[in-house]
């Protein structure tokens, strides 16, 4: 009986130290390991200069502009904004108002080349007639911002 | 009770549950599946692809749950030295490993339409990828060892050190920026999807659990014969089948 309760204590006390080390190292990369930085960030210098990176946030409506395969539109945390450019083929959501993750690099003070665009989407699923009546703008085209997600922002909780 | 723990009571028990929850787990999966692909509605920003979401959300949430199971089947071998822990914490391995594997696939298949790549390498996608890596490792090591209680023992141990990556697979989303979105159901508050599709994604949950169940029983079956096979009772066993 006391051999067993030594075991239990050796097993539980090495998985939860593990476990709280683990989570130290993690904490310590918690600013390193984002997938993407917000316009904000890369305008404050946070972000790496002469480097690829990723920015992301909302596309703002009404500035998409399309020329051939050559598109050009802004990106927003709806503090800053940044210009991106890319030549390609956009993925199915990409949209206004809806949230991209943009990788390549920054060419002026706030204009960024991308070579990759990625659509994020948000964690609200529901049929299209729900959706309209929240008033979503790919519902309501030229209606107001759906209240975007931490997520598509790229604020951490 | 405990004298189910003992393989020669559990193996004939397990023998007569597996029809019945396989039952189950077919019969949830299939009305599952039907209300998912056929009654819930389209999603207004992602269309019909969505759909993918009741194959890869529940088998996401197998591969973490099938995970736990097996840690605390090791812990539990590790401490009590029961037999049956051991034969359960290996029997998890290889079907944890598959939805682990199924998750990748079919996120991989739902990220090139939605998010426009295959793959990224944000710290969801990333975890997910480690915790097939460690069901692997798991699994390569009761391999290598001949001696079942001593493989069991080096597995236990590589599952229990694994276990930190099971809380950094679920808070991924919302301690980093990741291209994956956060979680929809196990949140605080209300899920923010609509109940016509929270219902079958929910029932697959369930018959995902099920079929786990069933599947993990079938496994120890086998394994409780392959460890016992000089016993008498397993002697009685084969004969009886002739």
């Amino acid at each position: 009986m006391k051999l067993r309760h030594k075991r239990l204590a050796i097993v539980v006390t090495s998985v939860v130290g593990l476990t709280v080390a683990g989570l130290f190292v993690l904490n310590a990369f918690r600013s390193n390991l984002v997938f993407f930085y917000s316009p904000t960030e890369v305008l404050e210098g946070k972000a790496p200069v002469d480097q690829r990176l990723r920015i992301g946030g909302l596309v703002v409506k009404g500035s998409v502009k399309k020329d051939g395969t050559k598109v050009q539109f802004v990106v927003t945390d709806l503090t800053s904004k940044v210009t991106v450019r890319y030549q390609g083929i956009l993925p199915d959501l990409f949209r206004e108002g809806q949230g991209v993750v943009a990788q390549g690099r920054l060419v002026a003070g706030d204009e960024f080349l991308a070579d990759e665009v990625l659509a994020k989407h948000d964690e609200n699923y529901m049929p299209p007639e729900v959706a309209a009546t929240l008033g979503h703008p790919a519902q309501k085209p030229g209606g107001g911002y759906y209240p975007p997600s931490a997520s598509e922002l790229g604020q951490k909780k | 009770m405990l004298s189910y723990a003992a393989p020669k009571n559990f193996y004939p028990f397990a023998g007569k549950l597996i029809p019945w929850i396989g039952f189950a787990a077919v019969v949830t999966l299939a009305f599952g599946l039907y209300l998912g692909l056929f009654v819930a509605p389209a999603d207004y920003q992602q269309g019909q692809s969505y759909r993918i979401m009741f194959i890869h959300v529940p088998s996401a949430w197998m591969s973490m749950f099938v995970y736990v199971v097996m840690a605390a089947a090791g812990a539990a071998s590790l401490v009590w030295k029961t037999k049956l822990a051991e034969v359960l914490a290996s029997a998890c391995a290889p079907i944890g490993a598959s939805f682990t594997l199924i998750t990748l696939v079919t996120g991989s298949l739902w990220g090139k339409p939605m998010w426009g790549t295959w793959w990224a390498w944000d710290a969801r996608l990333t975890s997910e990828l480690i915790l097939l890596f460690l069901y692997i490792g798991v699994m390569a090591l009761q391999a290598s060892i001949d001696d079942p209680r001593r493989a069991a023992r080096a597995a236990a141990v590589l599952a229990l050190v694994g276990v930190v990556n099971i809380p950094v697979i679920h808070f991924s989303v919302e301690w980093w920026n990741t291209l994956h979105q956060p979680a929809s159901v196990s949140k605080l508050g209300m899920p923010s999807i609509h109940p016509s599709m929270l219902a079958p994604l929910l029932l697959m949950a369930v018959g995902f659990k099920l079929y786990f169940v069933a599947m993990v029983l079938v496994r120890m079956r086998y394994q409780i014969l392959e460890r016992e096979r000089h016993t008498q009772w397993v002697a009685q066993v084969v004969e009886s089948e002739k």
